[in-house]
């Protein structure tokens, strides 16, 4: 089991890798504000299979920041990226 | 076990890629993201050395709230990035510059490369004097009461780090509040998002604290955690960032290393040394001063990613 | 012993793996913006989802169980209205170039 799990992990991890080169590739911003997305939904799932291979509950806490962090630098992403008038959030200097 | 080397090296390769790829890419924006992306590879990298404390540090201040840091630095550039990019410093300093890096790359590689085997480490001792302060986790051991003098100190330092910040604001604007207006609206998901995930981090960012006694986390994270979601509900328009000058956000900022100095003075006077605690009331005192760093770091942090101030405080 | 929980384990587990390369190879193949960011919430989401589902059985009491399933709860939260807002920069974005 432990073994299969760890494959698993591996896996996701190497899916994880497949996406980011969308992120470096990806013609528009859109695309690259997808970066906190991929990283956190992989990278909890890789997480969270990790603390049950380790026997490590302290890292589904871990799992759990990452989300709420992932969530808002997604939100900066997209407040800061956008450049329309109707999203410039900047006061000009 | 083979599949966990081919798993390191996935990670060290994709750690050092997206690094590189920030360096070498033009857009700012695009670098910012990668940033983030660097810091979550990170975070995973922490978990795979055991490093629970530095892992949730990481993912809390080292991907979200820097990356934030850098976006808002990115979008100030503007217009001027592309004149920014094009100033370009001559061969000679950079290969000055690439020299340099190389070896002190080299001295690093070295250093740890011929580390005694086994490396000099006091952590057995700080794991078995877990029962001076009678928590569990060693890191908030050593943090809070062997080197809780550093501790203090950071504090400090993320005091004049923000006054820093507040110093590069225009004179006229002096005491009022950071960073722009932003707008609202009720039917955006973000509105949504600023309204129901606050709560919920604030409860996260307690829990963190709570646990620092005995398993990973602490005052550190709970606090960073807390200062996203407030700048969460600014980004959002459904709350302004509050004057610099205003009186309980400054109580707010010293309440932290205030208490620190108070019970590093009543350590001395009780009799032993500074910051020493007695015996007895470790746990208590610890509790209280973590509580009060939490919300310094909170506010501190807030503060310093929203800048200086820019409009004039109405308070 | 295989036991039951053991071959639902595998089975949920294997299920979200599927998914998140489902996922990922949309994110790379889809002609558009909002395509891959359809395929990339959709798909990453769900796998997540099933691989929570896969560790529940394995994990250590009623509580632990409840904490997996909260974090993924949590990110399909904000995995919804995150996608809108991107999906929002993505077609006010497309007005002008990069």
């Amino acid at each position: 089991m432990a073994e299969f799990l760890q494959f698993a992990s591996g896996f996701v991890s190497a899916m994880v890798v497949l996406g980011m080169v969308r992120i470096v590739r990806g013609p528009t911003r859109a695309d690259r504000m997808m970066a906190a997305q991929l990283l956190g939904t992989g990278g909890i799932a890789a997480l969270l299979l990790r603390s049950d291979i380790t026997d490590t509950p302290s890292v589904i806490d871990v799992a759990l920041v990452l989300a709420l962090l992932a969530a808002f630098a997604s939100v900066a992403f997209v407040v800061k990226g956008a450049r329309e008038a109707s999203g410039e959030p900047e006061a000009s200097e | 076990m083979t599949s966990d080397i081919i798993l390191d090296c996935i990670l060290a390769a994709l750690v050092l890629a997206v690094g590189c790829w920030v360096i070498v890419v033009r857009d700012s924006f695009a670098a910012a993201v990668g940033f983030v992306a660097y810091g979550l590879l990170l975070t995973l990298v922490w978990v795979r050395l055991d490093a629970i404390d530095v892992a949730l540090m990481e993912g809390a201040i080292g991907s979200g709230l820097t990356g934030a840091l850098l976006l808002r630095a990115s979008s100030r550039l503007g217009a001027k990035e592309q004149s920014t990019a094009a100033e370009q410093p001559g061969v000679m300093l950079r290969t000055v510059a690439a020299l340099l890096s190389v070896i002190v790359a080299a001295m690093l590689a070295t250093a740890v490369l011929y580390l005694p085997d086994p490396a000099p480490t006091l952590a057995p001792e700080a794991a078995a004097n877990a029962s001076a302060t009678g928590m569990a986790n060693p890191v908030t051991n050593v943090l809070m009461a062997f080197r809780a003098m550093d501790t203090m100190l950071e504090k400090v330092v993320l005091l004049v780090a923000l006054a820093g910040v507040w110093s590069l604001a225009r004179d006229r604007y002096w005491g009022g509040r950071p960073g722009p207006r932003f707008r609202s609206d009720p039917k955006d998901p973000l509105a949504l998002l600023a309204q129901t995930l606050p709560p919920l981090g604030i409860v996260v960012g307690i829990y963190m604290l709570w646990e620092g006694a005995d398993a990973p986390g602490g005052a550190f994270q709970g606090g960073t955690i807390i200062a996203a979601m407030w700048l969460l509900a600014v980004i959002a328009g459904l709350t302004d960032t509050p004057p610099v000058s205003n009186r309980r956000v400054r109580l707010a900022l010293i309440a932290g290393p205030l208490l620190f100095l108070i019970v590093g003075f009543g350590g001395l006077w009780l009799g032993e040394a500074f910051l020493a605690y007695p015996v007895a009331y470790a746990k208590p005192l610890l509790l209280v001063i973590e509580f009060a760093m939490t919300l310094t770091v909170a506010v501190t942090l807030g503060l310093l990613i929203v800048g200086p101030p820019e409009r004039e405080g109405a308070p | 012993m295989i036991s039951v929980a053991d071959i639902f384990t595998v089975i949920a587990v294997s299920a979200g793996a599927f998914f998140f390369m489902a996922g990922s190879v949309g994110l790379l193949r889809f002609p558009d913006t909002l395509t891959r960011l359809h395929a990339l919430t959709k798909a990453d989401n769900l796998g997540l989802g099933l691989v929570v589902l896969g560790l529940m059985p394995r994990a250590g009491g009623l509580l632990a169980a409840l904490k997996l399933a909260s974090v993924w709860l949590l990110v399909l939260f904000t995995g919804a209205a995150v996608s809108q807002l991107i999906a929002r920069a993505a077609r006010d974005g497309d007005q002008d170039d990069e």
